[in-house]
């Protein structure tokens, strides 16, 4: 059946929110199709006569198939680049590992250039620029308590530095962590 | 301790001198005069406005350098004071307040003009340069944006199909803000008429103070001028 691979590629997506590794072996399969499909109609085209018209349906079918082949070829990429986006807005901008791995290299290429055309927009806001990226939540106090869930090493601020080790508690200007929570070095204790 | 309330009054006294200046005569030419309360208003409402409204409103480049002088300025005066003084824990909290409001509304710009880039760029180009709802600086990003979608796309995919289908149009991902949304928005004055367009033409009037829930298409010139603030 047609677009059956491709269909594949799109309920993948369904299946979680994360980035999985790129399905280069199906992704693949689809291309294929795509050609064959496109070089069987280039054949039949010139069947097609006056007193035969059969196979102008035909033609239509697989020209459909290859269009949401393309498509859904293309939700893929796009899909996946939103989800990538969404990383660097939570993250910053190093790819942890897990997410890296699964990425092709036109993806990390990708990303690379939002990183660079993110920075160069930061750095038009006001006079130094501004990272709009940090003060995700509305600031409650300065000064946050935080739990170290992931051996970090020493985090310098102010003047002042700070050994983020397993288990240790802090206080700590919300400022300087908040990208550590993110990142999943630091959590947050509500008290 | 809470500070919120209090940290307002605070700032007047504290930083009347702390030169600002030089942020207010650049607004002057806009607006008659504008203290920094003032204008800590208008960022809030215009964050608010952002916050809401479906599509991506006018830009507020102005406003948003001015605020960010302010925040360096506050930022070298809160330095000048001596260690231990009260005023530095206020002060700096309320930086990381009005920071937040700045980035909080950038982010949610991005965020629109990402979703609708070719939309956004297509309408801008119609409008002359002071009218244009994106500052120079987002609509370069908006265009790096698409481009870079379309480098993925031509690495990745289009360049392995047969010519007659490798053909790929932005306005295949263009999307358009839903302006039938319905958002919640009070009047800042008496608007006697407002159109509601549908099936049934309606026509409403808004006192002003009063609180309406309201299809955005109707207020969105009203959003604009400010006679209307999204809540």
């Amino acid at each position: 059946m047609f677009c059956r691979d491709a269909v594949k590629l799109v309920a993948e997506l369904n299946q979680t929110e994360d980035i999985k590794p790129f399905n280069e072996a199906v992704f693949r399969q689809v291309l294929e199709e795509v050609q064959s499909l496109f070089e069987e109609n280039s054949k039949d085209v010139n069947t097609i006569t006056e007193d035969n018209t059969a196979p102008k349906n035909t033609l239509l079918v697989r020209h459909y198939a290859m269009n949401r082949n393309k498509r859904c070829l293309l939700t893929y990429l796009f899909h996946r680049m939103r989800r990538l986006r969404q990383a660097r807005w939570e993250l910053g901008s190093i790819i942890p590992p897990e997410i890296s791995k699964n990425l092709i290299k036109p993806e990390a290429q990708w990303f690379h250039n939002y990183n660079k055309s993110l920075a160069t927009y930061m750095r038009t806001i006001g006079e130094d620029g501004l990272n709009i990226l940090n003060d995700i939540q509305p600031p409650k106090s300065l000064y946050i308590e935080v739990r170290c869930i992931q051996d970090y090493g020493r985090l310098e601020f102010d003047g002042q530095s700070v050994m983020l080790k397993k288990n240790t508690y802090h206080l700590l200007p919300r400022s300087e962590c908040e990208s550590l929570i993110r990142q999943g070095y630091l959590e947050h204790v509500s008290s | 301790m809470d500070v919120s309330n209090d940290s307002n009054g605070l700032d007047n006294s504290a930083f009347e001198n702390g030169g600002l200046n030089d942020a207010e005569a650049e607004f002057e030419s806009d607006e008659e005069e504008l203290t920094s309360d003032k204008a800590l208003q208008v960022l809030e409402s215009a964050w608010l406005n952002e916050k809401f409204a479906p599509e991506l409103l006018p830009h507020q480049q102005l406003l948003v350098e001015c605020m960010v002088q302010q925040i360096k300025h506050m930022e070298e005066n809160v330095q000048r004071l001596t260690k231990g003084d009260i005023r530095i824990n206020i002060h700096t909290m309320e930086i990381c307040r009005i920071r937040f409001i700045i980035s909080s509304y950038l982010r949610k710009r991005l965020d629109k003009i990402e979703e609708f880039a070719v939309h956004l760029l297509k309408e801008d180009a119609r409008r002359s340069p002071d009218e244009k709802y994106m500052t120079t600086a987002e609509a370069q990003f908006a265009r790096d944006y698409l481009t870079n979608i379309e480098k993925l796309f031509e690495t990745v995919a289009l360049q392995h199909m047969p010519q007659r289908c490798a053909n790929f149009d932005l306005d295949a991902i263009s999307m358009e803000p839903n302006l039938k949304k319905h958002v919640f928005a009070r009047a800042n004055k008496d608007i006697p008429t407002i159109l509601i367009s549908g099936v049934h033409e309606m026509e409403v009037s808004f006192a002003k103070g009063s609180q309406h829930i309201i299809q955005y298409s109707a207020i969105a010139h009203l959003v604009k001028d400010g006679s209307v603030q999204l809540i």
